[in-house]
């Protein structure tokens, strides 16, 4: 299931590895659970410790399930493709969209296929929750 | 997608034929040129590794894959801060296995040649890099002080990456290595305001925090300073990095590459014109401070670490006056910083606690968790309260070390 985040994040000291929150007190979407979401954000953002906390996060299996991004961001990069290389059950792929960025939608059924496609099936903005094991990326 | 070009050598590491440490460095590398479209791999000749900082266990497992797989560094290479004052352990409050943990990590990094630096401030150390180098620097404020007031070449690497680069001696060519992405595209002019504040930490805090917050995935120009100090080149980098992802700021006429706009901008667009006035400074310092009244606890100032004039001010401003009994007033600096600046022994029969190695919002040492802490630093108002869960005010220094004395939150007014 996606998430939109309405702006940059930087992974240290803007998301909690141990539950996955949002904890930077000036972002949009603070409060917010990013575990097992397909995130959609412009970017990455602030300090350079992010890749260790994206990877630790990972690791504790509170991480997302994927990542679509509208400009690349290194540190998230690195941070995902260490985890793959430490803990190579805990994948999370990611993405650049370079075009279409605008039209993803928040709580849809995505999917990322190999070869970085993506898939969103129609926006759905009923209330109902999260599942909590959204389909991995294909 | 293709990936750099890749030379014998680099294919060598890649293929495992200097170590599995190497290697798993060079795919971390190659990923990563693949990612943001890098041509070639190109030599660095210095870097700073941020990934010395604990920040659970993905820290230590990768820090000791790389030394146990026998990774070596291949250029010099300075440590940023990690998670102990190892010069002072007792400062440190958090549990055991944490400590163990850092501490381990710490050794890693040490085994693969890193130098015990310690400083998320390398550029104060005695040796740095020059004009025109290409470097790979992890920790945001200190990329930014490379580029902007150095005038060498690091993209904004992060942790992991940064030590992947010090054990290969490559790196993608990417980001601010390539002129192309080193051209300003928003220009912010502080004319009207810089009459009043241009000499003031405080304002280059404040200036930072906007810069950083409306630059988007442009690179600023400033106009309108024709000076500044590094210590304020400092501050503002720091902020600017903290709210934004800004690798380099062009303060004209300070900048190497920029004495005009024209040079900071490549001469080949106008870019986005942005006025600053007072009242955006207003807004952006007030963005800062989570609350203004409430027991002040502690104050902490040297984020980024302290360098000798910043503590010589201080001892300044402190006088004879002893630190109130009731606040904890911390100064972060680097072991190099502490042992040769004045003062210090003065400082702290006077109730400063010196700081080194680490840093007060990165790790359990503040003993006061409840309450409102004070500081001069944008970074540290930004973090701590999601790292530490305090409330903080951020004023100059003037403002801390007179709430620091009177136990009890003092501010002046802001100077613009």
């Amino acid at each position: 299931m996606s998430l939109v985040l309405d702006e940059p994040l930087s992974w240290w000291g803007g998301i909690d590895a141990e539950t996955g929150l949002v904890i930077d007190r000036n972002h949009p979407q603070r409060g917010v659970s990013t575990k097992d979401r397909i995130l959609v954000l412009p970017g990455g953002r602030g300090s350079s410790g992010g890749s260790a906390v994206l990877a630790e996060s990972l690791r504790l299996g509170t991480g997302p399930a994927g990542m679509i991004l509208r400009t690349v961001d290194p540190i998230l990069v690195i941070g995902a493709m260490v985890a793959a290389e430490l803990y190579p059950d805990r994948s999370c792929p990611v993405v650049v969209v370079e075009r279409g960025y605008e039209l993803l939608a928040n709580n849809s059924l995505t999917r990322i296929r190999s070869g970085g496609v993506v898939k969103q099936s129609p926006a759905t903005r009923s209330p109902t929750p999260v599942p909590s094991r959204p389909p991995r990326a294909g | 997608m293709a990936g750099p070009a890749l030379t014998d050598a680099d294919l060598a590491m890649l293929n495992g034929e200097q170590g599995e440490a190497r290697a798993l460095a060079m795919r971390l590398l190659v990923g990563l040129g693949r990612a943001t479209g890098a041509l070639r791999m190109i030599d660095i000749s210095n870097a700073h590794i941020d990934g010395t900082l604990y920040l659970g266990r993905a820290s230590l497992d990768y820090a000791t894959r790389l030394r146990d797989q026998g990774g070596r560094v291949r250029v010099p290479t300075t440590l940023n801060v990690s998670s102990l004052d190892l010069l002072h352990p007792e400062l440190f409050r958090g549990d055991d296995g944490v400590r163990t943990a850092a501490l381990a990590t710490v050794k890693a990094y040490i085994d693969m040649g890193g130098q015990p630096t310690w400083t998320c401030a390398p550029y104060q150390l005695p040796e740095r890099p020059s004009f025109g180098d290409r470097i790979a620097w992890g920790e945001s404020n200190a990329i930014v002080f490379a580029n902007s007031v150095i005038g060498a070449r690091t993209p904004r690497f992060g942790d992991f990456i940064d030590i992947a680069a010090a054990l290969t001696g490559r790196a993608p060519e990417f980001g601010l290595y390539l002129d192309r992405n080193r051209r300003a595209g928003v220009c912010f002019d502080v004319s009207g305001v810089v009459e009043r504040a241009g000499s003031r930490e405080q304002f280059f805090a404040v200036l930072g925090f906007l810069v950083g917050r409306e630059a988007g995935t442009d690179v600023p120009a400033i106009i309108g300073l024709d000076s500044a100090t590094e210590d304020q080149m400092k501050v503002l980098g720091a902020a600017a990095a903290t709210s934004g992802s800004v690798g380099l700021v062009h303060v004209v006429g300070v900048t190497p590459e920029a004495p005009d706009l024209d040079h900071a901008t490549g001469g080949r667009r106008s870019p986005r014109l942005v006025v600053v006035e007072r009242e955006d400074l207003d807004a952006a310092c007030r963005t800062l401070s989570t609350e203004r009244s409430g027991t002040l606890r502690t104050v902490n100032l040297g984020t980024p670490h302290y360098s000798e004039n910043q503590i010589a001010r201080l001892a300044e401003l402190l006088g004879n006056r002893e630190v109130h009994e009731r606040v904890a007033l911390y100064v972060n600096t680097g072991r190099d910083v502490l042992a040769t600046a004045p003062d210090v022994d003065r400082l702290q029969t006077l109730g400063v606690t010196f700081v080194v190695d680490t840093c007060t919002y990165v790790t359990p040492i503040i003993r006061e968790r409840r309450g409102v802490a004070m500081t001069d630093s944008a970074k540290w108002a930004y973090y701590a309260p999601g790292n530490l869960g305090l409330d903080v005010v951020f004023g100059s220094t003037a403002d801390c070390v007179e709430s620091a004395v009177s136990g009890k939150v003092v501010r002046g007014r802001t100077p613009w």
